[in-house]
């Protein structure tokens, strides 16, 4: 019974992360009915990004803040120059900028830091919790994620810049006649989601330890967890990202084994698109034809 | 096949087979053999992708089972090699079809995001203890090369570069047959427009399901043959990064164009080893480059590319 308690609560810590880059894929997917396969390698990169402001001295919190911007620019950047362009391009087109977009990262990040494995400083303390259950990491990691998920929950209903993200994702037209300047919108939900893939891979890497692939499999949990809740809606992803997490520790821990965990991912995404396409708390598309 | 285009055609072929075949050796043989296997491979991502628009990004799963198909056969039950290829090509054909069923329901982006899920999940399912007394786990099964038959006086990489050349032209006539025919215009209508070509009485689930076990079964023996000319299958030869490979190559070659392939088998052959020369990081960086570049400025790719100039020559001839 200890066991099982302590697969879920690492199962929900793990699956914050997986919450976090759900979001940011969901972010993504509503504005541009584009689904981000670079996402992961991004967060890589931002973590990466991290850990050169860690080893120039700057506090943990600095850095982590540093990070966090800096993927900002990068995300608003990206959007700018590449995703502009193809935005009412065929799906054929855009999974392969997203592809190339994807490789041009993964061997950027490993040029500029090579290929070795990293460790990647925890900034809290290595004891565990709550009568064992719960590591310092654990715990610590899932208060940084549901803090960013509430945050960036309270930024879009709740400012005006929300509100004009939102309009803009939601119907572009309308929000244009409106005076919604709906590109930069769609460039500054970009900056955001790379944003929040940067905090998912700071708190990931003392875990997984830090490598150009560190985010691969994460990628994949994502999306499971995306679909799971539903790929249009934040909250889902959000729920999707924990439950995944859950599924997936409990899953290791006591059905497949821990060597088939990506498998699970990949069973996971089959059953919800055959069973469910809308996931848990998405909408149902109908289309006039 | 018009006959107009059949005999440059096979003298092209003739070129093919003789040329390197008394020139090359070694290793660069090999690399020309790889260059027909990844055709291969490239070619039924072409008919599924390119012809009926469903994106894969996993097809190297397909090639892993149709390379594991055959080493099993031959490390364990000592089965010929050329036996294997038919063996290997139901296999595969087969769980393309079930892989196709769910398929039918996922638009666009949803089957991209599958079959990428697949890619990532297949080293991981060949690592399986429950199929390592077949499969060998994580060190994978070493197979023999096969030899020329009948006493012929050729290296087995000369009669290997002849066998994959001799497959490859069955299953090029085969695949421009299919595409230019009744088929081929029903695969090109459902992905220009599902619900029009439905309503001209093309049974969709039927051509999707069909289309992907046809386009599995060519990857799949292209991954047979690739086993044959490595000798060596492991798991982690079939990481994700074959499965984008092939669709860069595809993308490189031009998605809708039946002579692109070989273009894209080319281009993933050699530019890998070139690039790798200047980093490790360098292939990666190419292949992400030219694909973003392609869909910027070639989106027809390099095939469709010389076709267009082809055209153009043709017309200014003709006047």
């Amino acid at each position: 019974m200890e066991g099982f308690i302590h697969q879920i609560i690492s199962g929900i810590a793990t699956g914050g992360i997986y919450a976090s880059v759900a979001l940011a894929l969901v972010m993504i997917y509503q504005a541009t009915h584009h689904v981000n396969f670079a996402q992961g390698e991004m967060a890589t990169f931002s973590t990466y990004i991290a850990l050169v402001l860690i080893n120039m001295g700057l506090p943990y919190w600095v850095a982590f803040v540093g990070s966090f911007a800096i993927s900002f620019v990068i995300g608003v950047a990206i959007e700018r120059l590449l995703m502009r362009p193809v935005a009412n391009a065929p799906v054929l087109t855009s999974v392969g900028v997203f592809v190339g977009l994807l490789l041009i990262v993964n061997s950027v990040t490993g040029w500029f830091f090579d290929y070795t494995i990293k460790q990647f400083p925890s900034p809290f303390p290595d004891k565990s919790l709550l009568g064992g259950f719960v590591s310092g990491h654990e715990l610590g990691s899932t208060g940084v994620t549901l803090a960013v998920l509430i945050l960036v929950y309270l930024f879009f209903r709740h400012t005006r810049l929300g509100l004009a993200m939102r309009a803009a994702a939601f119907n572009p037209a309308s929000s244009r006649l409106v005076g919604v300047r709906v590109g930069w919108m769609l460039a500054l939900g970009w900056g955001l989601a790379a944003a929040i893939g940067s905090v998912a891979g700071c708190m990931v890497a003392p875990v997984v330890f830090l490598d150009p692939n560190m985010m691969s499999g994460i990628l994949l949990y994502a999306f499971a967890g995306a679909l799971l809740g539903g790929i249009d809606s934040p909250l889902g992803a959000v729920l999707g990202g924990f439950l995944v997490g859950v599924i997936e520790n409990l899953g290791g821990a006591y059905v497949v084994g821990t060597e088939l965990k990506l498998t699970l991912a990949l069973v996971i995404i089959i059953t919800v698109l055959t069973l469910k396409p809308s996931g848990l708390m998405g909408r149902k598309v109908y289309s006039r034809v | 096949m018009p006959n107009k285009t059949a005999l440059p055609f096979v003298l092209l072929l003739l070129a093919a087979a003789i040329f390197p075949t008394a020139m090359f050796s070694g290793y660069h043989l090999f690399q020309l053999t790889m260059v027909v296997v990844y055709a291969i491979a490239i070619l039924g991502l072409a008919m599924l992708t390119g012809i009926n628009g469903q994106i894969s990004l996993g097809h190297g799963a397909f090639y892993a089972i149709g390379a594991y198909s055959t080493a099993i056969l031959m490390a364990s039950w000592d089965v010929p090699y050329w036996v294997t290829l038919p063996i290997s090509a139901l296999v595969c054909a087969g769980v393309g079809f079930l892989v196709g069923l769910p398929a039918l329901r996922l638009g666009g982006l949803y089957l991209a995001l599958t079959t990428f899920a697949l890619a990532v999940a297949i080293p991981q399912i060949l690592k399986h203890k429950l199929f390592e007394d077949w499969t060998g786990g994580v060190q994978g099964l070493v197979i023999d090369k096969p030899e020329a038959p009948f006493g012929l006086n050729l290296t087995s990489d000369q009669w290997l570069y002849l066998f994959a050349l001799g497959v490859a032209t069955i299953l090029y006539v085969l695949a421009i047959n299919l595409t230019q025919g009744r088929i081929g215009r029903a695969m090109r209508a459902v992905r220009d427009h599902a619900v029009a070509a439905e309503a001209m009485g093309i049974d969709l689930a039927m051509l999707k399901t069909r289309t992907f076990a046809v386009s599995a079964m060519y990857t799949g023996i292209a991954g047979s043959l690739g086993a044959m000319a490595v000798a060596f299958v492991a798991p982690d030869s079939f990481t994700v990064f074959l499965s984008i490979t092939f669709f860069v190559g595809l993308v490189a070659g031009g998605a809708a164009s039946i002579g692109g392939t070989v273009l894209g088998a080319v281009f993933i052959e050699f530019v890998p080893n070139l690039a790798d020369k200047v980093s490790k990081a360098a292939p990666g960086a190419v292949y992400g480059v030219i694909l973003i570049a392609m869909m910027f400025l070639m989106p027809q790719g390099a095939g469709g590319f010389v076709a267009m100039i082809w055209r153009k020559l043709m017309r200014a001839g003709g006047r």
